[in-house]
């Protein structure tokens, strides 16, 4: 168990510094910011100042290092556009994008998997059929398009919900939250809704196919035989084989919920990193967007890692062989 | 000649799919009207939205022509700006057909040949092929999209962000896309490459780049196929993503996702016709490609018969 930890730490940690070398790239792809920092008719000793003085003169790889040791303590260096350090603007940002997430991957969850169960236990029933037939249309459906109709309906026609912004948030520390507050809480409703929509679908498909599959098995059938209660299988002993492989796919689609809330959140003009991102994209701020990638990579490494070791804490049988392999 | 292989087409196994599944022909004479409708557009539209001569601000914001106030001339009423919906929307489908069109062509042709060279090479080239695909497809393809896009747009001076926006996207979403084809491409050319008739030809004499391109490519060619026509649906959905949110076509030559974000700044205006249209369409042609793959992919594979 220890071995396989501490293969899957190494392993993240070269997947995170070829990220770092991506985003490292992006700054020599755009050109030399020298140009850009000192006047045109500045003498070619002048440019070879500020070449010394930023660290351009040095080998790359020694350039390279330096990004890392920085990025590593939080230091992305600062925005382009409005010469704020890029750091402080993620961390503005960072739990508008995290509350909203976080809403919607629960509210997957708390939708999707019952709805799973129900259809893969009735699945004749007429309710199962038109929800398995709203689940297509579902997937279908471009996010955008979804969001717009939610504030179509909602915000424009009924006028029951807010069609942008977070409401009033309350700070603490540096965390500014928006669910101890009514106007909040109400604001969090269309966004969270629109995000989860993709993810519910894909949560109810794949819990029904697994629970239908772990249904017809033998220990199943053992348990019918035994003459235990409806409830007492379908709940105790189906559902809890039903839910290991739901983990692993969440856990991945978590880091595709991240990159969706850039949608979401133009949609809804939610005042987090993906708008942020965007921003940054339409005027080539380079460090902003680099940065992003950084941390979305970092939470994509640290989800997949956490889901791995879940996966052999659930799963007994990986255990096993975990632990004949390190030995 | 054309005759037999006319007869020969009817009678194939794929033509006797095709016949018997509803989706299937529905998809696709859908879809065939949309190309047709976006090859004629010059000609189906009533007006040309790119000339503002032709713009009249008297007729903005009226509805489609069966609601109340709405105009016969615009059958699906008018934006802010005086311009026809109907004509709009033709202009835009035929932007977002042709984005679409040349990403899959160029995903496709990136990934075969990527995909040959690592199949076919083995060794470093293919570790090396295969390594940058498996990090591609850690990140969400919209992701990959927005980053060489914003690469790109940080490349190229702002006042050409306009006229380069169309290739840019066929970048973002070409890049983004070539992986599927790699790595089916790879898997069959790595069968291919051991059977006789490569060994045969590499008897004869012929070339790596020979045998690659006049011996192998045909026989891997079958699944790209399939995997081109599932691409063009999310080829057309993340041009319109890009576009909608803005870093896509320029309003001024405006896609259907671009369309859509136009709508989107004035749903509170009441000009519900403006955002739903649009959408209609791109939601029509988006699910007709998708249940076309689906049936195409469950038709061609002989597993599932």
């Amino acid at each position: 168990m220890l071995g396989f930890l501490i293969r899957r730490i190494i392993q993240s940690i070269f997947v995170m510094l070829a990220v770092a070398l991506i985003a490292f790239m992006m700054f020599r792809f755009m050109g030399d910011p020298v140009n850009s920092m000192v006047s045109e008719n500045a003498t070619t000793e002048e440019r070879d100042e500020v070449r010394e003085r930023l660290g351009l003169d040095q080998p790359i790889w020694v350039q390279y290092g330096r990004y890392v040791a920085r990025a590593a303590q939080g230091d992305f260096g600062l925005s382009w556009r409005n010469a704020r350090p890029v750091s402080t603007l993620l961390a503005e940002r960072f739990p508008a994008t995290a509350e909203l997430v976080l809403v919607a991957a629960g509210l997957s969850l708390l939708i999707g998997i019952p709805l799973g169960i129900f259809t893969a236990l009735r699945p004749h029933s007429f309710l199962a059929q038109s929800l398995q037939f709203l689940s297509l249309i579902g997937i279908s459906l471009p996010t955008f398009v979804t969001g717009i109709l939610l504030i179509l309906v909602f915000s424009v026609w009924l006028g029951w919900l807010p069609s942008f912004g977070r409401g009033e948030v309350v700070d603490i520390g540096w965390w500014s939250t928006g669910f101890l507050t009514l106007s909040g809480l109400k604001a969090l409703i269309l966004p969270s809704v629109m995000l989860c929509l993709f993810q519910l679908t894909l949560i109810m498909r794949l819990v029904r196919s697994e629970m239908m599959e772990v249904l017809r098995t033998d220990y199943i059938k053992f348990a019918r035989a035994r003459g235990l209660t409806n409830r007492s299988i379908h709940f105790r002993h189906a559902l809890k084989n039903t839910l290991i492989p739901v983990i692993t796919i969440f856990g991945l689609q978590l880091g595709g919920l991240i990159a969706f809330a850039i949608i979401t959140e133009t949609v809804f003009q939610w005042p987090g990193m993906g708008a942020l991102f965007i921003q940054a994209v339409s005027f080539g701020d380079v460090p902003v967007m680099a940065s992003y990638l950084v941390l979305v990579s970092l939470i994509f490494v640290i989800i997949n890692t956490s889901v791995d070791l879940l996966y052999a804490v659930l799963d007994p049988r990986l255990r096993v062989d975990g632990a004949r392999a390190s030995h | 000649m054309a005759d037999t292989t006319l007869s020969r087409a009817l009678d194939s196994d794929l033509f006797w799919s095709f016949r018997n599944s509803w989706t299937a022909r529905l998809s696709s004479l859908v879809l065939i009207s949309l190309f047709l409708a976006a090859a004629l557009a010059p000609v189906l539209a009533t007006q040309d939205p790119y000339d503002i001569s032709q713009l009249f601000l008297l007729d903005s914001e009226l509805p489609p022509m069966w609601a109340e106030g709405g105009d016969p001339r615009y059958i699906l009423g008018t934006d802010q700006q005086a311009r026809d919906l109907y004509s709009s929307i033709l202009y835009g489908l035929r932007l977002s057909l042709i984005v679409g069109f040349a990403s899959v062509a160029l995903a496709a042709a990136l990934g075969v040949s990527l995909g040959l060279l690592g199949g076919f090479l083995g060794g470093v080239v293919d570790a090396t092929i295969m390594r940058v695909a498996d990090v591609l497809l850690s990140f969400p393809a919209i992701l990959v999209a927005l980053l060489v896009n914003g690469i790109a747009r940080g490349i190229l001076p702002p006042e050409q962000h306009a006229d380069a926006a169309i290739w840019v996207l066929i970048l973002a979403i070409g890049l983004t896309n070539w992986v599927q084809y790699a790595r089916t491409v790879r898997g069959s050319t790595m069968v291919e490459r051991n059977k006789e008739y490569v060994q045969a030809a590499r008897i004869n004499g012929v070339s790596g780049i020979g045998i690659m391109i006049h011996h192998i490519l045909p026989n891997v060619l079958g699944p790209v196929l399939v995997i081109a026509t599932i691409n063009l649906g999310m080829a057309v959905l993340t041009e319109a993503t890009l576009s909608f949110l803005g870093v896509g076509m320029p309003a001024t030559q405006p896609s259907l996702g671009t369309l859509i974000r136009i709508g989107n700044e004035y749903l509170f205006s009441g000009l519900w016709w403006v955002v739903i249209f649009p959408s209609v369409v791109l939601v029509v042609l988006v699910l007709a490609v998708n249940l076309l793959g689906d049936w195409l992919r469950d038709a061609l594979n002989p597993k599932l018969r």
